[in-house]
């Protein structure tokens, strides 16, 4: 398991592993923003958190078909399935990857992101923590949509049709938890509701994945 | 009587066999109660002290919302059986459903729509409700996307059922969150068993004679909806076979 | 640790293609699939690996003791001969990756970025996974595609000591390999026959 965590981490590091597109497509998402909503900063200071957790969100379901649709591509899936690991093990290690590769640089931008969304100063601590909580949901989650979608040509479109609706209650709380966070609220109900979510799919939704993933190889 | 002889009805030529016999009687029957409770509702009951006649959408709203979430529940109970007990019939019923049911959830939000401009004085807010049924439209879109876009029949059923049961799951968590998310404007539930929080008596026949008509109209359409599958499937099988000589 | 096939029937996309297949492989023998293009040489192995279910019948093998090579090598081109190799070996628990460099003529090729190798070397890396998963018996599907004759002569030579050390492989090819022990299984006769066109049933087909 922990070789093919390591080979998924190289092979992002690598030339052409996608490693850092993700942070690029997070950036100009945040870049973006001023210039549809204006440059106010009280304005940008309401929304920021909310833009924050979208472009995060966008970020991440970018980089999903990469996930397992390489692997299925040069064959290595049939290989992995008839090796000694469970298929379980093989899509929970594939969403670490995706998170330590996506998600986690995407958590650890975001306090710069959030100085150029003026984001009040007292809105960090929660914004940084409900990403850091929320974000692995979204790559255990985009897993499974990935492994739904794996045996299809042109599947980017319905990869996204198909997570984005299972993203809304990871988003909903995730964004509130920044949101009251920033307006000095207790955030502590949504906190324990991400970190639910984010358990609950890490144990379960593997399984899923798993089903899914043998389904799609035969 | 025996639990087992359920089953048989999974074999699709039973299943066809069947269902000549029971969809026409369904069909009448169908219509026979939408056209009473509809005709009953909007031209034999007054028009509610507050609401003036608006409240007469009811009869589509309500059952049409009603039957959005009814027909995902199908389909869950229909893909757990295919799940189980491999029964092509069952995974084409929730196929036969999807559609039936995302109409259902349109026709539920735009009246809601109607409605609201003149009640609440908007087309649309984010309340709780109204942003669930959106949500579960798009849950209704992924799925039968999924189904479209997978060529082999066995392998759709698998995924789509093992979405189906997944989807689920995160359409409860989303209701509950959109809750948490918005405290709404939506009145509470039209209906209960509970009498006392019921609408009045006068609106209450009519509508449950219209609900029965909207069940009715789910079953025939998704009956045939299931006929055209199996014989969609049928065809498709026949002509793999030809091609393999 | 040897591998039994009981009266197995298969499906590709729904349609079944062969049915009945039944033989038995004992450690040190080699059995080569034949059969016209279309048979289900391919669908028979991936039923046997038990990457997908058949539709009646039994594979029977000691559990861990297959390994699997298809069309696609799993090669991963931005890494390198032996990190892909090494990674492989890692997956099945084992260490060394020299033998299988060495049998396989690689060990120049050891640092060299695997997109960087032309299709026969990219195979022979391919192959080289054999060796690395420790693994008896051996499921290959055209493992001499795009192999020049040296090369195929190589791939004979370790399939012949693979036999030789009491392990077992089982091929769909083309090639004579003039391996020793290795019989020859016709698939032909195994064809499905198409069912009653009017047994409008559970299964369609």
């Amino acid at each position: 398991m922990i070789a093919l965590l390591l080979r998924d981490l190289r092979l992002a590091m690598r030339a052409g592993g996608g490693f850092g597109l993700g942070l690029a497509f997070f950036l100009i998402v945040v870049t973006l923003v001023p210039f549809g909503v204006g440059p106010q900063g009280g304005l940008l200071a309401t929304i920021a958190p909310g833009i924050l957790w979208l472009g995060a969100l966008l970020a991440c379901l970018l980089s999903l078909d990469r996930i397992l649709a390489l692997d299925w591509e040069d064959g290595s899936l049939d290989l992995l399935a008839t090796a000694p690991l469970p298929m379980e093990a093989v899509v929970s290690v594939k969403a670490l990857a995706h998170w330590l590769t996506t998600g986690l640089p995407l958590v650890l931008a975001t306090p710069v992101f959030g100085l150029l969304l003026s984001l009040p100063s007292k809105g960090y601590a929660p914004l940084l923590l409900s990403l850091l909580l929320g974000t692995p949901a979204l790559s255990v989650i985009g897993t499974f949509g990935a492994a739904l979608t794996v045996g299809l040509k042109r599947g980017g479109l319905l990869l996204s049709l198909l997570v984005l609706p299972l993203y809304v209650p990871t988003l909903i709380f995730g964004a509130e938890m920044a949101r009251r966070g920033v307006d000095g609220l207790d955030y502590s109900t949504p906190l324990l509701m991400v970190a639910g979510i984010t358990c609950g799919t890490i144990a379960l939704l593997p399984f899923a994945s798993a089903a899914v993933l043998r389904v799609n190889l035969r | 009587m025996n639990l087992n002889r359920l089953w048989e009805y999974a074999n699709p030529k039973k299943f066809i066999e069947t269902t000549d016999r029971v969809l026409p009687a369904v069909s009448v029957l169908a219509v026979l109660c939408l056209v009473v409770g509809l005709a009953w509702g909007f031209f034999f009951t007054p028009d509610d002290y507050r609401q003036g006649s608006t409240v007469k959408i009811i009869y589509i709203h309500v059952p049409s919302a009603l039957m959005a979430i009814n027909a995902w529940l199908m389909m869950l109970v229909t893909s757990l059986v295919w799940i189980v007990r491999r029964h092509h019939v069952s995974a084409l019923a929730a196929r036969a459903a999807a559609p039936v049911g995302m109409v259902m959830t349109v026709i539920a939000l735009l009246t809601g729509a109607i409605w609201g401009q003149p009640m609440w004085g908007t087309w649309w807010a984010w309340d709780p409700r109204l942003t669930s049924f959106l949500i579960l439209f798009l849950f209704y879109l992924g799925y039968i996307a999924l189904w479209e876009a997978i060529e082999n029949d066995d392998t759709a059923a698998d995924l789509t059922s093992i979405l189906c049961l997944v989807g689920s799951v995160f359409a409860l968590l989303s209701r509950y969150a959109v809750n948490f998310w918005n405290q709404g404007l939506h009145q509470g539930a039209s209906l209960s068993l509970d009498k006392e929080e019921n609408v009045a008596d006068v609106f209450y026949y009519p509508l449950l004679v219209a609900i029965a008509g909207f069940v009715l109209l789910f079953v025939a359409l998704v009956l045939l909806r299931t006929r055209t599958e199996i014989r969609a499937r049928r065809m498709r099988a026949l002509l793999a076979r030809e091609r393999m000589g | 640790m040897s591998l039994e096939v009981n009266d197995l029937s298969i499906a590709r996309g729904g349609v079944r293609v062969l049915e009945g297949v039944s033989f038995t492989l004992a450690p040190g023998r080699a059995l080569v699939l034949r059969g016209p293009n279309g048979i289900g040489k391919t669908t028979l192995l991936r039923t046997v690996a038990g990457l997908q279910p058949p539709v009646s019948g039994t594979v029977e093998a000691e559990a861990e003791s297959l390994v699997y090579a298809g069309h696609s090598d799993g090669i991963k081109a931005t890494l390198s001969v032996a990190e892909n190799l090494n990674f492989w070996a890692q997956v099945f628990g084992r260490k060394d990756i020299s033998p299988a460099l060495k049998a396989f003529d690689l060990a120049p090729l050891a640092n060299r970025a695997a997109g960087m190798l032309s299709a026969g070397q990219k195979r022979r890396l391919g192959l080289a996974r054999l060796l690395v998963t420790g693994r008896p018996v051996w499921v290959l599907d055209e493992p001499t595609v795009s192999l020049d004759r040296e090369a195929v002569a190589m791939f004979a030579q370790v399939v012949g000591a693979h036999l030789a050390a009491g392990g077992s492989a089982l091929l769909a090819t083309h090639i004579e390999l003039g391996l020793e022990g290795a019989e020859t299984l016709e698939l032909a006769p195994y064809r499905a026959r198409a069912a009653e066109v009017d047994d409008f049933d559970e299964a369609f087909l």
